[in-house]
């Protein structure tokens, strides 16, 4: 028996939306892998709870005919890695939230709660951020898009207002088209373990494939929040692809970075990560679209 | 506190539950369906104990909403058996392998392992020990469960082969 008061399970989105903003305190219940973790443990005794779970509406990846794909917030980890689109646009995506968990809690965790709860170490959120992906948040009065990367305001704070749901994430075409990303989950353990660090590179090259058009990296765990590192891509775009590249790559990637220590790591560890990630990332992103380091 | 009536296939068979909506699947599948194979572990989706199979794959009942389950079908160690009670391949596999100990991982570990057995080509030992990351064993070290599932899904892909 879990111990919330009021159960509400809306029909619709909707419902869902009418409900939110007449009782903005209650929690969205999407799979419940952290919700009903933390109400086992007495966090939230006696909270009223909106299970959005069987909102089917929610469920999916589909593409817009300008090219943006959409990922509705309930898919869960394992329909994204299953997902067809995914797999031929967005494969890191897909690669990322496999390393999450066990089985079982890839059947259950969404793409949503997982960026929803605004953790440093969320999986998804890494790839999401370093493809510039946008929010879709509504509420019973209208839609908002804000880009994901305006998103996280702290450890677990997130910019979604009480009365609001994460409805759909964005990735426009220009963001995914002709790129090709990596994701290391730095882990104690190969399942079951959040991140100790975790780094997504994706990258897309000019048509000799000498050159970084564009390179993005995004950070887990290395700063309260998931973050890119800004000042190293752009030290690296429109750099020839070298070894310099790398040493350039690693040398302004700390710039960005507020690792902490904690009982995984020290923060001199966490650096040590963040560099030698962040060069294996983009290494395994330029293979993968075709490029060869040189020299 | 709100009651309600939920209507699921549970082991292939319908069936309607009346229960509280705070209760849990694990909860719903013991006290309501009397299925003890679903075990009461960690509680919190750690230990893989409570697996059983919803739409055929693989989930933790402890941190399921009963509520969830209306509409979807539900299998647990007990469907496993034939009308008789004659267990089925894999379970014999897991007593011939001696991959059982003390028992309490072992109903968990055999649903994890369903959707492997039926793969139409061989895993590798990794790729077993991957599919079966969400369940702990204290007793075996693990060897002797992966031998089980391993030899079992040889033996249904050779009777599949049989078959054609």
């Amino acid at each position: 028996m879990y111990d919330f008061n009021t159960l509400y399970e809306p029909n619709t989105v909707e419902e869902a939306l009418a409900l939110k903003k007449v009782h903005p305190e209650a929690l969205l219940l999407a799979g419940g892998s952290d919700i009903l973790i933390k109400l086992r443990e007495g966090k939230l005794a006696g909270c009223d709870i909106i299970s959005i779970y069987m909102l089917d509406e929610l469920r999916g990846v589909s593409i817009q005919d300008n090219g943006e794909l959409i990922i509705r917030p309930l898919t869960s980890f394992t329909g994204i890695t299953m997902d067809p689109l995914i797999k031929q646009h967005v494969p890191v995506l897909g690669d990322a939230v496999d390393q999450i968990g066990g089985p079982q809690i890839r059947n259950i965790g969404t793409i949503g709660g997982n960026i929803c709860n605004g953790v440093t170490s969320a999986d998804s959120a890494t790839t999401l951020k370093a493809y510039d992906a946008i929010l879709e948040l509504s509420s019973a009065d209208g839609v908002r898009n804000l880009p994901y990367a305006e998103f996280n305001l702290g450890p677990g704070k997130v910019d979604l207002k009480p009365e609001e749901i994460l409805t759909a994430i964005r990735i426009p075409k220009e963001s995914w088209d002709q790129t090709c990303g990596h994701y290391i989950k730095y882990a104690k353990r190969k399942a079951m373990d959040i991140a100790t660090l975790g780094c997504s590179v994706n990258v897309k090259l000019t048509k000799d494939k000498k050159h970084i058009e564009r390179l993005r990296i995004a950070f887990g765990v290395a700063a309260p929040t998931p973050i890119r590192a800004l000042t190293a891509e752009k030290a690296a775009n429109g750099h020839a692809v070298d070894a310099h590249l790398l040493d350039i790559i690693t040398a302004n990637v700390e710039a960005d970075v507020r690792p902490r220590t904690s009982w995984r790591a020290s923060k001199e560890f966490r650096l040590h990560l963040v560099k030698e990630l962040a060069r294996r990332a983009t290494v395994a992103s330029i293979e993968k679209a075709g490029g060869t380091i040189h020299g | 506190m709100a009651k309600k009536a939920i209507t699921c296939t549970v082991n292939g068979k319908k069936r309607e539950y009346f229960i509280d909506v705070r209760e849990s699947l694990l909860d719903m599948l013991r006290g309501n369906a009397g299925l003890d194979s679903v075990k009461h572990g960690c509680d919190v989706g750690e230990c893989g104990a409570c697996t059983v199979l919803i739409n055929g794959l693989p989930f933790n009942s402890c941190i399921y909403l009963a509520i969830w389950a209306d509409g979807k079908e539900i299998m647990t160690l007990e469907g496993l058996s034939d009308v008789k009670g004659t267990i089925s391949d894999i379970q014999q596999a897991f007593i011939d392998e001696g991959a059982v100990q003390c028992g309490f991982c072992t109903p968990g570990f055999i649903m994890s392992s369903i959707p492997i057995i039926n793969k139409e080509n061989p895993s590798t030992r990794e790729e077993i020990r991957r599919q079966i990351s969400g369940n702990l064993c204290r007793c075996t070290g693990y060897e002797k469960i992966v031998d089980a599932i391993e030899k079992t899904q040889k033996k249904r892909i050779a009777e599949k082969k049989e078959t054609v």
